[in-house]
């Protein structure tokens, strides 16, 4: 079942994006996904399971830290896909959960709020999702190329397994990896 | 009954069960019954033992069981509808209920008031809820908890018992965890 506006060019781009994003979590050997829906990731989680990888659909971000946390105690190797709008949700999760505890994450972070942002409300979030991500002393890439996505997701990964903690890496729609300045 | 002595009849009942307990005096009263390396102690991220112990429960065979508070479910309401729709046979979630959010002085939570959390999970898919109020009454709904998704709200009066902070580091808390899970894991493995 494809949605509507997943045809034409748009729809093209995603199921690239998608290609690359789930090709790249294959060779990081991410097992174990949950997410809130994002729509950059779309198709993504529409293909998700068809590779092989267990997906649970979660109700808010902090809910997702959780279920990754007790997939990884029981060996598997997490991810959680989301938006940037979600961040601040699972915050407190990310500190008092996985860096106490030492718990790998990959987050794979849509970001919205960045150029040509046609909902005001995702800009706040969009421009303050960097300085939180320092500010928490989360590593985190910004990829600006699929080439650049496909290798940094798989380096994310293994910085997360070695370090024993989060790390993200953030997709913009068109990839651009500037940071961010003020609109 | 007394959270603690519900925290020791479930413990009592236990073999080689994964146990997730919930952050404050619940984990601190776990350890003070009986310390096990399949015990993991919240430290902190209040609201997600559950959640916890969902992913747990969906990466391993091992039967779950999960302590978590009344306190601690209501900020994570969703979690239950995840559960009972991801719906693992390996999961029992004990809600011990105090009506009160007992580790930081005993404020009143909303089960309290007119919330009742066993007619939540039941409303959200749960399909086997118990409702308990005495020690009897838990172990009994624990033996016939095991083996299918369980939802048990053991009712307990307000107030934490006389035990100390764990005395166990986090890094520690974890690996001993799945040191344990591993060497069960390759146990069970078919030769």
């Amino acid at each position: 079942m494809r949605t509507l506006h997943n045809t034409g060019f748009k729809g093209a781009v995603l199921r690239l994006l998608a290609h690359v994003i789930l090709s790249s979590l294959l060779e990081a050997k991410v097992d174990f996904a949950v997410s809130v829906p994002a729509s950059l990731f779309a198709e993504v989680l529409m293909k998700i399971e068809s590779y092989g990888i267990k997906h649970v659909i979660v109700t808010r971000e902090e809910e997702g830290v959780g279920v990754a946390a007790g997939a990884y105690l029981g060996g598997r190797r997490p991810a959680i896909l989301m938006q940037n709008s979600g961040l601040g949700n699972c915050l407190n999760a990310l500190l008092s959960l996985n860096k106490t505890f030492g718990i790998p994450l990959l987050m794979l972070i849509a970001q919205r709020g960045w150029r040509r942002e046609k909902i005001v409300a995702q800009i706040p979030m969009g421009e303050a999702t960097i300085p939180i991500l320092k500010a928490a002393c989360i590593p985190f890439y910004l990829p600006g190329s699929l080439q650049e996505l496909s290798v940094e997701i798989v380096e994310a990964a293994e910085l997360a397994w070695v370090r024993e903690l989060p790390v993200a890496v953030i997709v913009r729609e068109g990839l651009r990896n500037e940071e961010n300045r003020r609109h | 009954m007394k959270r603690i002595d519900a925290i020791k009849a479930v413990v009592e009942e236990l073999d080689d069960e994964l146990v997730i307990c919930n952050i404050g005096f619940p984990s601190r009263e776990l350890y003070s019954v009986k310390d096990r390396d399949a015990n993991f102690y919240m430290l902190g991220s209040m609201g997600l033992a559950s959640s916890i112990g969902l992913g747990l429960a969906l990466s391993t065979k091992r039967q779950i069981v999960v302590f978590d508070g009344d306190g601690s479910l209501l900020m994570n309401l969703g979690s239950l509808v995840t559960i009972a729709n991801q719906a693992p046979s390996n999961m029992i979630l004990i809600v011990l209920d105090n009506a009160s959010y007992a580790s930081t002085g005993g404020q009143p939570s909303y089960t309290a008031g007119k919330t009742n959390l066993a007619k939540v999970a039941m409303s959200v898919g749960f399909e086997n809820v118990f409702e308990v109020e005495t020690v009897a009454e838990l172990k009994k709904s624990f033996r016939s908890a095991k083996g299918k998704l369980s939802f048990i709200l053991a009712k307990v009066e307000k107030g934490n018992a006389d035990v100390p902070v764990i005395p166990l580091s986090p890094y520690k808390i974890k690996r001993r965890f799945m040191k344990c899970i591993k060497k069960n894991q390759s146990l069970s493995l078919d030769f």
